[in-house]
């Protein structure tokens, strides 16, 4: 019986999971609705100056690439087995395209926080 | 009590092989009083109007665990399951999903009968036992470690109920797993390290997309889909711990 290499998967999409359950819907609510309507929060708050300055800062930088590489393998894994669930079942090439992609985001993501600067 | 007897209408899938190139629906108008299962109509269907129909039962107390099929479209045990609940509309019962028909209602489970042989579902001890020792003790939270689990009938609901082994029958299942899961909690066994390669395996724990409809449709509450999910948590850390832990630590 050949072991099954899903654990690696499977604690990246639970890890995305759990952060994306505690987090995400607030921070939907902080960036696309609170701030930019002004509600509750100051319109500033994600001004250009604020969010490159966020961004600059060790854990601003962190807080990020946590955020955006864990949702990403979270998606990769949901839509890899949606495929299957809904009757295409590509194995190997569904594999590579989702979680290749995300793969690439998590560098993507990874070198542009670098190049920002601290 | 409604003890008059009224007429329901019950819609059952044929199969005979030698002279049916596929299934069909053959309907019969069935006479019932309010204490009759799916189970005693069947079982007037063939003494009454068709001998010909097969189907499998034992016990009609949802503990042999042999009548499972398909009623109304839900997995359920022919015995457990009462035609007053459908009247007045049809109705429709069916041979268990993701299985071969053998005939009418009969499915082929072979497939089940080799995996669950695979996973070893009795005691194995590290060290035989003499008569002269006496019998094994155990604590009631021993017992109530794996008592839950230990009440699969092998019916074969939970197979019929999941997605994921519906897609892919090299998946070990739902009931497979829950007596992985209930013979590596005994204080008795110590051969998990036998059956755990299967739980990690391709064919293991990680199909499961944690849908837990087989915990929806068990009769006997064993919650086959806690199992399967217990045991990602174990195969995971088993998979990253597996070169830093001694063999023989994590029983």
């Amino acid at each position: 019986m050949k072991r099954s290499n899903a654990p690696i998967f499977w604690l990246l999409f639970g890890a995305g999971g759990m952060v994306s359950a505690l987090i995400g819907p607030v921070l939907v609510f902080i960036t696309g609705i609170a701030a930019p309507a002004g509600m509750l929060l100051p319109r500033e708050l994600l001004s250009y100056a604020n969010v490159l300055s966020f961004s600059q800062h060790w854990a601003g930088k962190c807080f990020l690439f946590v955020i955006i590489f864990l949702f990403l393998w979270h998606s990769a894994h949901r839509i890899f087995h949606t495929l299957h669930d809904i009757g295409l079942h590509a194995g190997l090439g569904a594999k590579l395209v989702c979680y290749g992609a995300a793969t690439t985001g998590t560098l993507v993501a990874g070198c542009a926080l670098l190049r920002l600067g601290w | 009590m409604n003890t008059s007897e009224r007429m329901i209408t019950m819609e059952v899938l044929r199969y005979r092989p030698e002279q049916d190139e596929t299934p069909f629906f053959q309907q019969f108008l069935v006479p019932f009083t309010d204490d009759m299962s799916v189970l005693q109509g069947l079982q007037y269907i063939k003494d009454e109007l068709e001998g010909s129909l097969s189907f499998r039962w034992s016990c009609r107390m949802a503990i042999c665990g042999s009548c499972g099929m398909m009623i109304n479209g839900v997995p359920k045990l022919a015995c457990h399951t009462f035609l007053r609940d459908t009247y007045p509309n049809t109705l429709r019962v069916e041979a268990l999903a993701h299985f071969p028909i053998e005939r009418d209602l009969v499915i082929v489970m072979d497939d089940f009968m080799a995996k669950l042989e695979s996973i070893r579902p009795y005691i194995i001890a590290d060290t035989p036992r003499a008569l002269s020792e006496g019998e094994y003790l155990q604590t009631p939270a021993q017992l109530d470690l794996y008592e839950q689990f230990s009440s699969c009938i092998n019916c074969l609901l939970c197979y019929a109920a999941c997605p994921q082994y519906g897609l892919n029958s090299k998946f070990i299942g739902p009931g497979a797993m829950a007596l992985v899961h209930r013979y590596n909690l005994d204080s008795r066994d110590s051969g998990s390290a036998q059956r755990m390669p299967l739980v990690h395996a391709e064919e293991g724990v990680f199909n499961c997309t944690a849908v837990g409809y087989c915990s929806q449709v068990c009769p006997k509450k064993v919650d086959p889909a806690n199992a399967v999910n217990i045991n990602k948590t174990e195969s995971a850390k088993d998979y990253f711990l597996r070169f830093v832990t001694p063999k023989g630590a994590g029983k």
